[in-house]
C-alpha cells in the first residue's frame, strides 16, 4: 500500500474486458457521458472568448510550473502567517502518516472527508483504518462508492457507472433507508439524513483542494452539493491535502480558473458552492488548519519537458466525458483514481514509468484527439501519449512486436524492399483469402479479425499500375486513366469483388 | 500545377484504386501529376506504436523523397496529419535540428486531398457524378489535426446524383487507431459497433471518408455483418463521372 490508489492491478486490456462485458454499466456510462458532452458544448459556446481563456489558463499554469518552488514557498509562508501549519509529503506513505498522526493526536475515531481524489491517490482511508480511524465520505458520489465497497470510476462523478436503481438498493441495505423511490431528491434526502449527524459530531475533517493562492495562503474548493462547505466549517480540525501543482500565484489568476473549471466539468456557468479558507480565524470555522503538500512523483513529471504539461490539469474531467475509449471501457479499466485520458498520461508518469500495468495506459487510446480539443488548459494529451509510448517501448527488451516493427521500418526505408514485401504478402495471403476478404489473421494481428474482416493485398499495387500507364501522349486528351491492359475501369475492385 | 502524389503504403498495397482515382481527378482538373517511386510509408504506424527510432528512418526517407516537391497531396488524412503534426515532434524528440528545419520547410506543403482541392485550389465542384446514397464519416485526424472542416462535404454536395445522408454521432472515432485496434481489440470493437450502427441507420449504400485506414476498419465491420453497405474512398467518388463510374 505504498504508492497508493494509482497502481493498477491489471493491464488496461484485461481490466477493460470487465466493463465491456457489463451491458448495464456500459449503458449507464454511454448515457451519462453523452448528456454531459452535449451540455458542456453548450456551456462553452456561450463564451465568445473560450479559446483565449484556454490559452490564458494554459499559460498561467505553465508559468506556475516554471516557478513552482517559489510559489510553494510563498504559499507556505502565507499559510503560516494566517495561523495554519504546512507539511510536505514526499510520497503517499508520508502523507498518510502525517494525516493519521494529526487525527490521532486529537483522539479521532472518525473523520469526515470531502473532495477525496487526492486522498484516494494516497489511499488515505485504508491508512486511517490501520490506525483505527474510520473515514466517512461526504460527497454524495464518493459516499455511494464507499458504501458499495466499490472504486471511483470518474474524477467528478465517481459513481457515474451506477444508476439510480442501484443506488436506491444500496441506501436501503447500508443506510437502512426503507421505502425509497428512484427519485434523485429522495436519494439525496436519505444521504443528507445520514451525513447531517456526521457533520454535527465529527471533530476532524480531511479535504482535498482545487486551488491554493500563494499570495494569501487561501485554499479553495468548488463543489455542487454544499456538503463540502459543511465539512470545511463544522469540525474543529481541518486537514487539506493537495498536489504541489495546485498552487496559483494570485487571486486574479483564480478568476481565470473559476471560469474554466465549472463549464468544463459540470457544464455550469458557475458552480453552486465555492469555498475559500485561509489559516484559522478566531471564533469562526476550524480551530486548527493543516495543509499537506503532496509530491508523490510530481517533481519527476515536472522535470520532463514534454510530460510536464500533464501537471496543468485542473481535474475538470472534460477529457473523460469526450473520450470514446473511456465511454466504452469505463473508469475502472484505468486501474487508478485517475481514469480516462488524463489518467492514461498521469498515472504512468507518477509511477515513474516503472509499473508494468500502468505502462499499458498510454496505449489505451485511439488517438482521436477529442481530449485535447476539450481540455480547458490545452494539455496535448495525444502528444504526451505518443511520447510516453516511445519512452516505454525504448526500455522494453526486444519483443516479437519490436522485431516486427524494426523489420518493417527496414523494409519500408527502401522502395524496392517495400515492393518486394507487397509481392511476397500477396503470394502468402492466398490461403487466408475467402470470398475476397480475410476473415482470420494469425498471431499478433488476430485481434483484428475477432470482429472485422480485412481486404487482401490488391492484385496490382498502385506503383505497378503507375509504371504500366501509357505515356501522356498515348492517353486520351482528357487524361483518362486506363488500366495497362487497356480495359476500361469497371466498377469493381482490383481483387475482382464487385462493388 | 505540378503535384507530387503521396499514395501511402496502405493505399499502394491494398487500395490502389484510391491512388488511381486521385491521379485521374487531379489530371481532369488540369494538373500535372508525378509519382516519385522512391516513396514508401510516412512512419505513422511506427511512431504511434512507440517505435520512434524506427519511425525516424521513415521520416528521413519521406523528407528526402519529397524535399523538392512544390506540393505533396495524399488521399489520407492520417498520414498527412503525421507529416504536419508529428514530424516536427519526431525530429524534436530525437534532438535532430537539421531534420527539424527540413520538416518545417516541407510539412506546410503537404496536403490532404479534400483540403487541397477546396482550400488550395478553390475548387468545390470537380464535375463528378455518383448516383448513390452516401454518408460521410469525418475521420479524427482530418477533423481534429488537419481541421479540414467541411471541405469534403462541400465537394460531396456538388457531386451530381449523390444523395448525402447525415451520419449520426459524426464526431465519434470509429475505433481504428492503428495498432489500437489490435492491442485493445475489445474496446476498439465496441467503438466500431456503434459506428457501424450509425452508418446503417442512414440507410446509405456507401460510407465514404478521406482515409482508407478508417474505411478499412468500418468496412471490416460492415463486411463481417454482411451488411449491404460498402465503403468507398472520397477520391473514388470524386473521380467518377457520367462517362465512367469509378468507384
Ligand atoms: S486533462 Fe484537461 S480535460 Fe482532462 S481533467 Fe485535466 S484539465 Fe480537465
Amino acid at each position: 500500500m505504498s504508492a497508493g490508489g494509482i497502481v493498477p492491478r491489471q493491464s488496461f486490456q484485461e481490466a477493460a474486458r470487465v466493463t465491456l462485458a457489463n451491458a448495464q454499466m456500459r449503458r449507464n456510462l454511454g448515457h451519462a457521458t453523452t448528456t454531459i458532452r452535449e451540455k458542456r458544448l453548450r456551456a462553452v459556446s456561450e463564451l465568445p472568448n473560450w479559446e483565449e481563456l484556454r490559452d490564458e489558463g494554459a499559460a498561467l499554469k505553465d508559468h506556475v510550473l516554471a516557478n513552482l518552488g517559489d510559489y510553494l514557498l510563498d504559499l507556505e509562508a502565507s499559510v503560516k502567517r494566517r495561523g495554519g501549519q504546512v507539511h510536505w509529503a514526499r510520497d503517499a506513505a508520508e502523507a498518510r502518516g502525517i494525516i493519521a498522526d494529526i487525527a490521532a493526536s486529537h483522539g479521532a475515531r472518525e473523520v469526515i472527508k470531502v473532495k477525496s481524489i487526492t486522498t484516494d491517490e494516497i489511499e488515505l482511508n485504508a491508512g486511517l483504518a490501520e490506525r483505527g480511524i474510520h473515514a466517512i465520505e461526504t460527497d454524495l458520489a464518493e459516499l455511494i462508492v464507499q458504501l458499495a465497497e466499490d472504486r471511483p470510476s470518474h474524477i467528478l462523478v465517481p459513481a457515474i457507472h451506477r444508476n439510480r436503481a442501484e443506488i436506491r438498493e444500496l441506501f436501503r441495505r447500508k443506510l437502512g433507508a426503507e421505502g425509497l423511490t428512484d427519485e434523485p431528491k429522495q436519494l439525496a434526502e436519505a444521504a443528507r439524513l445520514y451525513l447531517r449527524e456526521k457533520f454535527l459530531t465529527t471533530k476532524v475533517a480531511v479535504s482535498g483542494a482545487n486551488f491554493a493562492v500563494a499570495e494569501s495562503g487561501t485554499v479553495c474548493i468548488v463543489e455542487s452539493e454544499g456538503n463540502g462547505r459543511m465539512c470545511l466549517t463544522m469540525p474543529e480540525v481541518l486537514i487539506s491535502v493537495m498536489g504541489l501543482e495546485k498552487v496559483l500565484p494570485t487571486w486574479q489568476d483564480m478568476a481565470v480558473f473559476l471560469r474554466l473549471l465549472p463549464r468544463s466539468s459540470t457544464a455550469e456557468r458557475m458552480n453552486p458552492y465555492t469555498s475559500f479558507w485561509s489559516g484559522v480565524t478566531p471564533g469562526d470555522g476550524p480551530r486548527e488548519f493543516h495543509l499537506v503538500l503532496l509530491d508523490n512523483g510530481r517533481t519527476d513529471v515536472l522535470a520532463d519537458e514534454v510530460g510536464r504539461q500533464t501537471l496543468r490539469c485542473i481535474r475538470c474531467s472534460a477529457c473523460l466525458n469526450v473520450c470514446p475509449v473511456y465511454e466504452r471501457a469505463g473508469g475502472h479499466a484505468y486501474g487508478s483514481v485517475y481514469p480516462g485520458p488524463i489518467g492514461a498520461i498521469l498515472t504512468p508518469q507518477l509511477l515513474h514509468l516503472e509499473d508494468k500495468n500502468a505502462n499499458t495506459l498510454p496505449w489505451a487510446s485511439s488517438l482521436c484527439g477529442a481530449c485535447y480539443d476539450a481540455c480547458p488548459v490545452k494539455i496535448n494529451i495525444p502528444e504526451v501519449l505518443l511520447y510516453l509510448r516511445g519512452k516505454i517501448t525504448e526500455e522494453k527488451p526486444l519483443s516479437a512486436e519490436a522485431i516486427a516493427f524494426k523489420t518493417a521500418a527496414w523494409v519500408m526505408s527502401e522502395p524496392h524492399r517495400f515492393e518486394g514485401a507487397i509481392k511476397l504478402a500477396r503470394m502468402g495471403q492466398g490461403p487466408l483469402v475467402r470470398n475476397g476478404a480475410i476473415h482470420a489473421l494469425p498471431g499478433m494481428l488476430g485481434g483484428w479479425t475477432e470482429s472485422r474482416d480485412l481486404p487482401p493485398i490488391a492484385a496490382q499495387s498502385f506503383r505497378e499500375w503507375w509504371r504500366k500507364r501509357p505515356a501522356p501522349e498515348m492517353r486520351g486528351t482528357d487524361g483518362d486513366a486506363q488500366t495497362s491492359e487497356g480495359e476500361p475501369i469497371a466498377p469493381q475492385r482490383e481483387d475482382g469483388v464487385p462493388l | 500545377m505540378t503535384i507530387d502524389l503521396f499514395i501511402t503504403c496502405l493505399n499502394d498495397a491494398m487500395f490502389p484504386r484510391t491512388g488511381e482515382a486521385t491521379v485521374k481527378l487531379l489530371e481532369r482538373l488540369g494538373h500535372e501529376v508525378r509519382f516519385n517511386e522512391a516513396q514508401t510509408c510516412c512512419g505513422q504506424m511506427h511512431f504511434n506504436s512507440g517505435y520512434q527510432e524506427d519511425a525516424l528512418r521513415l521520416v528521413r526517407h519521406f523528407v528526402e523523397t519529397f524535399r523538392d516537391a512544390e506540393v505533396v497531396v495524399a488521399p489520407s488524412g492520417s498520414c498527412v496529419g503525421m507529416v504536419r503534426d508529428l514530424y516536427p515532434r519526431a525530429a524534436e524528440w530525437a534532438g535532430d535540428e537539421e531534420l527539424l528545419a527540413e520538416v518545417n520547410a516541407l510539412a506546410p506543403r503537404v496536403f490532404e486531398l479534400s483540403e487541397f482541392l477546396v482550400r488550395h485550389l478553390g475548387v468545390e465542384d470537380v464535375g463528378a457524378y455518383y448516383p448513390h446514397r452516401v454518408t460521410y464519416h469525418q475521420t479524427c485526424h482530418a477533423m481534429r489535426i488537419l481541421r479540414v472542416g467541411d471541405a469534403p462535404l462541400r465537394l460531396l454536395r456538388n457531386v451530381r446524383g449523390l444523395k448525402l445522408a447525415e451520419l449520426p454521432a459524426v464526431e465519434q472515432c470509429c475505433g481504428f487507431g492503428g495498432t489500437f485496434s489490435v492491442k485493445n481489440p475489445e474496446t476498439s470493437t465496441a467503438m466500431l459497433a456503434d459506428k457501424v450502427q450509425s452508418v446503417l441507420s442512414t440507410r446509405a449504400e456507401a460510407c465514404t471518408a478521406g482515409d482508407n485506414s478508417c474505411l478499412m476498419h468500418i468496412g471490416g465491420g460492415l463486411s463481417r455483418l454482411q451488411a449491404g453497405t460498402r465503403t468507398v474512398h472520397l477520391a473514388e467518388i470524386l473521380a467518377s463521372t457520367e462517362a465512367e463510374v469509378f468507384a
